[in-house]
């Protein structure tokens, strides 16, 4: 409440100052009042970093609360408490859910500095003017609104965004190379039974989904028409195999969030599973070898963005917008490209890391020297390449994106039934 | 049944009577006593559950609930085969739970309260028990997956014993995991009531029952088993609610592998399906009620508190 009642006495006399100061790069004039806002923001895990908070007080002066929640509380708070956060750090499949309750306000593309950098996997969709739309909610699709307070996607680009791009990544299958012993190149390995009781993929429907439908089609089971959009039959044929497999006891445990995927890897109960890449980084850093496995039929791929409260306004908005700037602005990408993210602008993100690094986490190219993590754990050796190699490669083969289907409920109470079976 | 509880005075029948006597003031002051607590209840117990029963019969899109009067819910729930083996596999954890935490609850009150003689050392012993209780729910449940892992702290032993030759894969995320969490967190909501009413047993009962030739078990069958019963009876309560309205001890030390009703709901709430949700609540409250009313029925609590 009192913040609100202080945006509406600042916008008329700050308003004009304000939108010409986002404009222009700091020193800001609103510096010293600027220093007062508190903008709360909520995702999941892998973007919700304090390094990340302390950065923006330090070259933007104001404070950035996080929250960090798994993919399915932040669906849920998104879509039921939008009073509750001012920026969303959240998927493009949520986009898709949550963007219809209108908790969510378009971005002004032509505020975005850097919008002409962004790789177009962001904008037509496309990493290369020849490359082909990968199935599932490509980020492009949820991307664009025709209008503001428009509750439809557009198909084009306008000049309206959804989300602003911050991340995104092709995950595939995580193994333990040492503890299997045999090259792996294909998604039908998750259900070979030579892993009996040794395998995991993970509990979040929307994901769990796509990479059900990734083995399901390796293994020759099912031919999908679109696997990010199922039809009943489709969805009810995918179950059936896993839960088949799950009652052979072919799973060792089901996992919600990053850090029982990395337990159950380093702990040696799971040997090959699905797994997001910071979690392989994770295990690697505590000397335990593991590979993030290309496979022949390709990666799921997803992406994330900021999104903006539609309660956000005034001086509040202002700074959001300010913060949309410096993400895209290189640090933040050059701090997640070393995780072994991709940042939707790579070439800020340039400036922000050493030749080797760039190297070794875009270009596919040996690391010349010891690569670390932003929190100085050692990830790879000299002479080591990146599993899967250049950003061309590893997102050019993207097979699906994460996706929100028509039959999104359907799925969901047949995952419901899955999980219980 | 109550024979042996017979020195026990009989329901107090009487006191309504005389207090109607007292006229309209004592009644108005006798309702002003009352509403704090019946305010409190009304708020936070009875609305929210008559909440509960509406949304349930309420539809539901991806990302938002609408009122409507419509029985789709309960119809999922009970057309769905997975329903019945969820419930089946909650009453099978509730009674096996129920089970151990009997046997171990009733042993260890009854060396309490039995054979230990000084009560500095009695109250010295219960506290004692209540030791784990200092650290959160959570971390007891947790520290028990690296100690059951396949390469976790039990298999290793049991390895370089050489009592088995692979590791047991059954000791973690598996029903056995399950239940001994749940024994784990449970046993003491027996031992505390069972001691409680073991404390209150007259001695010279005992000594009565000893004087008359019976023997140590003979006592413990006769005299003490009956005169626990109201403290196994709350126990039973505490266990078996607790046990069928968890989910996170399920979720966590089955590797999200088996469900009971509670994971249902927690899982239909994730995904937003609130309404869904709601009905599977109220089934399960219904259930637990039933539960709760034949256990009652079995022993008057009231007659002890």
């Amino acid at each position: 409440m009192s913040k609100m009642r202080y945006s509406r006495r600042t916008i008329l006399k700050g308003g004009a100052a304000a939108a010409a100061a986002t404009a222009l790069p700091a020193p800001m004039i609103w510096a010293q009042e600027i220093k007062d806002i508190t903008l709360r923001q909520f995702g999941t895990g892998v973007s919700n970093l304090n390094d990340v908070a302390q950065k923006v007080k330090e070259d933007l002066g104001f404070t950035l609360e996080m929250t960090a929640l798994d993919s399915d509380s932040v669906t849920q708070r998104a879509a039921t408490q939008p009073d509750s956060f001012d920026i969303a750090d959240i998927e493009y499949w949520i986009c898709k859910k949550v963007w219809p309750t209108g908790n969510l306000q378009a971005m002004d593309v032509s505020k975005i500095a850097n919008y002409d950098k962004i790789v177009g996997i962001f904008k037509d969709g496309k990493l290369t003017p020849d490359s082909e739309i990968a199935q599932g909610t490509a980020p492009h699709s949820v991307g664009f609104i025709p209008e503001p307070g428009a509750t439809t996607f557009a198909d084009e680009q306008t000049n309206w965004m959804t989300l602003i791009p911050t991340i995104y990544n092709a995950d595939t299958l995580g193994i333990r190379p040492d503890l299997i012993g045999r090259p792996i190149n294909t998604w039908a390995e998750l259900l070979n039974p030579e892993f009996k009781g040794k395998a995991s993929i993970l509990d979040i429907s929307s994901i769990g989904i796509m990479d059900m439908a990734m083995v399901c089609e390796a293994m020759g089971e099912i031919t999908y028409g679109d696997k990010g959009n199922m039809t009943r039959e489709e969805i009810d044929a995918t179950f059936a195999i896993f839960t088949e497999a799950k009652r052979a006891g072919q799973f060792r445990a089901f996992w919600k969030t990053f850090d029982e995927s990395v337990n159950l890897m380093a702990s040696g109960e799971v040997v090959i599973q699905s797994m997001w890449s910071p979690a392989i980084t994770a295990v690697k850093s505590r000397g335990i070898p593991c590979v993030y496995q290309p496979l022949k039929e390709g990666y799921r791929s997803w992406g994330g963005g900021i999104g903006l409260s539609s309660s956000l306004s005034g001086m509040e908005l202002d700074a959001a917008y300010e913060y949309i700037n410096w993400y895209l602005s290189g640090w933040v990408g050059g701090y997640l490209m070393r995780q072994g993210y991709y940042s939707a602008v790579p070439e800020t993100s340039k400036d922000f890391m050493s030749e080797n690094e760039w190297g070794f986490w875009f270009e596919g190219k040996e690391a010349t020297d010891v690569i670390t993590s932003p929190t100085g754990d050692t990830l790879a050796q000299a002479g080591e390449v990146r599993d899967g190699g250049s950003f061309e490669e590893r997102m050019g083969s993207v097979a699906c994106w994460n996706a929100v289907m028509d039959e999104n409920q359907y799925m969901v109470r047949k995952w419901n039934e899955f999980i219980a079976a | 049944m109550t024979d042996l509880t017979g020195d026990t005075p009989p329901p107090e029948t009487t006191a309504a009577p005389k207090r109607a006597g007292h006229g309209l003031g004592a009644n108005l002051l006798g309702w002003l006593q009352a509403a704090p607590l019946t305010v409190i209840l009304v708020g936070f117990l009875v609305a929210p559950i008559i909440m509960i029963v509406i949304v349930s019969f309420w539809g539901a899109t991806e990302f938002s609930i609408y009122p409507a009067f419509q029985f789709d819910n309960y119809e999922f729930l009970f057309g769905s085969p997975v329903t019945y083996r969820v419930f089946l596999a909650t009453f099978k954890y509730a009674l096996i739970t129920w089970a151990l935490t009997l046997c171990i609850g009733f042993t260890v009150a009854y060396f309490l309260a039995f054979h230990v003689r000084s009560q500095t050392m009695q109250i010295a012993l219960f506290l004692l028990c209540t030791i784990p209780f200092w650290t959160s729910n959570i971390i007891r449940m947790i520290s028990w997956i690296p100690f059951l892992g396949r390469n976790g702290i039990a298999n290793q032993t049991l390895q370089d014993w050489g009592l088995i030759d692979a590791p047991l894969e059954w000791l973690l995320y598996s029903d056995f995991s399950v239940i001994l969490a749940f024994v784990h967190l449970y046993t003491l909501f027996m031992v505390v009531p069972i001691f409680n009413t073991m404390m209150r047993i007259d001695k010279s009962l005992l000594e009565a029952a000893r004087d008359n030739g019976a023997s140590g078990l003979q006592t413990l069958r006769h005299v003490i088993l009956p005169l626990t019963k109201p403290g196994i009876m709350i126990g039973t309560i505490f266990v078996v609610t607790l046990v069928m309205g968890d989910f996170i001890t399920v979720r966590f030390m089955s590797g999200s592998q088996k469900a009971n009703v509670g994971r249902l709901i927690s899982n239909d709430i994730a995904l937003l399906q609130y309404p869904s949700a709601a009905a599977t609540a109220v089934v399960l409250l219904a259930t637990v009620l039933i539960i709760i009313a034949v256990l009652l029925r079995f022993v008057n609590i009231r007659k002890e508190l």
